[in-house]
């Protein structure tokens, strides 16, 4: 009973994390219906900029997060500019900008071989002190909850934007139709240039706090983020930015019940479970379809 | 039309010569056969992307299929290893069946449920509780069968085979089907073209000479781990040296393949990070000025490129 109990709270705070891992992805296919390839690179990138940025000055996980914002947000503008409007432009966007995106995911792991080396990265986890905390009788340590607290911070900043913000309401015409969008005079290109920074900025967020979740990081560790985070956004649907908490939080559950039940498993959940949701329900649990027959 | 079969066939039988002189002249065996391997590998990608627009991200996951069809069917029960690789090719084709529905999806999406097929298949082979049947994590050991040189002609034998397969494909009726359901499902299903049929065909035909690989895999290295023939990495520089020589073509992949693995051999296996840097650029720059391959140039000019 006491294993059942920690299992759902632990899966529960796995999952918010998760949702945050996942939430960059879907907001860049939402917008701009292109799948990057390259988030669980961006995740690991900004992992290595925090790891970097904690053990030669100093600077608190939780200080780095605005300056590891700003920098992801600063290297996503030339990055859209330099690849999308001529991705868009091209014959089969959604392909192309798939191998595109893997191209780069390759560039960037072999650029953090060049400066980190080949190794495991970590921070400990008492950067935020050892203390812990109690729900229900179970502890866990205290950089959980932070890390859910700032996924949840992150996730009230996507819903303040998307529903309070002249922007977002852009934002969520372009998701629904690129075309009439542009029509209606809205400045798409802007719009999508934004997002795409900002699903970069998720991602980087994401990657400062993997390190309490995940455990070390490492330079090729992006494909199976990028695997995961697809999983997730697929159940909760694509292109639905609030969709992926609840996809995030299936996750999460069903992860610790594998982990504490048939932890042997427990692995290869994630594919099954991505390949199980695209067969059988590819419209994701509150969205629309994706799939051609 | 004949001219063309003509052609096609000059190309296989050069590649086939020069891997049957090669080895008296150049004694670096195991390049050779790699170059084979991923010149077959590229051909299999060929068959399935070139001409049905399907990108197997997965496609590691019939080598891998292959390679321990293959293994276990040498280590329980003991027969030939010759025949054991085609029972390896089989292996993928029953990997491949089970894997039809995925191709009710669509372009990326598609690429990525077969990436997690491939993990999901890679995770099962190398669960500890499967230790019985394929050695779990520890690996493969086929030392007792060991024998190079006829892992060497077996893999040419592949290669050959690939090569038929797509030149067949390339100048033939089914290849016309399978370019009108690349193009547009619906269209060519008005048309007459069974598109269901015709993809699973197509699939299950890439499938075969990827286990086909993998099975001269295994038996010309007689060691290997699910790491190795799982690799992501065997999709990856597959479907980039496929690309890049260009898809659609029996002589394009063969040349990617053949340049880019021989400068992988070069910089890549000392220095791994400089080529994967190198083909990440190469990549980004093939999607934004050069999305149908080398081969392009030459049809441009308007040479019929095999």
């Amino acid at each position: 009973m006491n294993l059942f109990v920690y299992t759902i709270i632990a899966g529960i705070m796995y999952g918010i994390f998760f949702g945050l891992v996942g939430m960059g992805l879907n907001i860049i296919f939402g917008v701009l219906k292109m799948i990057n390839l390259a988030h669980g690179d961006f995740i690991m990138l900004g992992s290595f900029l925090a790891y970097w940025l904690y053990g030669f000055l100093g600077i608190n996980p939780l200080v780095a997060v605005p300056i590891v914002a700003a920098v992801f947000f600063l290297l996503g503008l030339p990055l859209y500019y330099a690849f999308v409007p001529r991705l868009i432009k091209s014959k089969d966007p959604e392909m192309l900008s798939f191998i595109l995106f893997f191209g780069l995911s390759q560039v960037m792991e072999a650029l953090v071989v060049f400066f980190f080396g080949n190794n495991q990265r970590s921070i400990p986890s008492t950067a935020f002190g050892s203390a812990g905390f109690t729900i229900f009788g179970q502890r866990f340590p205290i950089a959980w909850l932070i890390t859910c607290l700032v996924a949840l911070g992150a996730f009230g900043f996507v819903y303040w934007y998307l529903q309070h913000t002249r922007m977002g309401r852009a934002t969520r015409a372009v998701m629904a139709n690129r075309d009439e969008a542009l029509v209606s005079g809205i400045d798409v290109e802007r719009i999508s240039a934004l997002v795409f920074c900002m699903g970069l900025v998720l991602a980087s967020i994401a990657g400062i706090f993997s390190f309490f979740v995940i455990g070390a990081s490492y330079p090729s560790m992006g494909a199976e983020l990028t695997t995961v985070s697809f999983a997730i956004i697929v159940l909760g649907s694509l292109g639905d930015p609030l969709g992926t908490i609840l996809g995030g939080l299936i996750y999460g559950v069903a992860v610790m019940f594998m982990q504490s039940y048939f932890s042997s498993w427990a692995e290869i959940l994630p594919y099954v479970l991505l390949i199980a949701v695209m067969l059988f329900r590819p419209e994701g649990l509150v969205g629309k379809a994706a799939r051609s027959a | 039309m004949r001219r063309r079969y003509l052609q096609a066939l000059s190309v296989i039988i050069l590649v086939a010569v020069v891997f049957l002189l090669l080895p008296r002249f150049y004694s670096n065996q195991s390049f050779l056969f790699n170059l084979m391997l991923y010149l077959g590998l590229a051909e299999g990608v060929n068959i399935i992307y070139g001409f049905t627009g399907y990108l197997p991200f997965g496609y590691v996951g019939f080598f891998g299929a292959g390679a321990y069809g293959s293994a276990i069917a040498i280590t329980f029960w003991h027969i030939s290893p010759f025949v054991c690789v085609i029972l390896g090719g089989m292996a993928a084709v029953a990997t491949g069946i089970v894997l039809i529905p995925l191709l009710r999806l669509s372009g990326a999406y598609f690429a990525i449920a077969n990436l997690a097929a491939s993990q999901a298949l890679y995770l099962i082979v190398a669960n500890p509780t499967m230790e019985k049947i394929t050695q779990g994590p520890y690996g493969i050991d086929l030392s007792s069968v060991y024998n190079a040189d006829a892992g060497y002609y077996t893999m040419l034998a592949v290669l050959v085979f690939a090569m038929v397969v797509v030149a067949y494909i390339r100048n033939s009726d089914f290849g016309l089907s399978l370019l009108a359901i690349k193009e547009d499902r619906v269209t060519a299903s008005l048309a007459g073209v069974n598109v269901v049929r015709a993809r699973s065909i197509a699939w299950m035909l890439s499938a075969f000479v990827a286990g086909l690989c993998g099975g001269a895999f295994g038996w010309f290295t007689a060691v290997f781990y699910p790491s190795t023939v799982f690799s992501l990495d065997v999709s990856v520089f597959t479907i980039v040296f496929a690309l890049f020589g260009g898809v659609g073509t029996l002589a394009g992949p063969l040349l990617g393949a053949l340049l880019l693995y021989s400068m992988y051999n070069f910089i890549g296996i000392s220095t791994p990070q400089y080529f994967q840097l190198f083909y990440g650029f190469l990549i980004i720059g093939l999607v934004l000025f050069l999305p149908d391959g080398v081969a392009s140039i030459l049809q441009k000019g308007k040479v019929y490129v095999p």
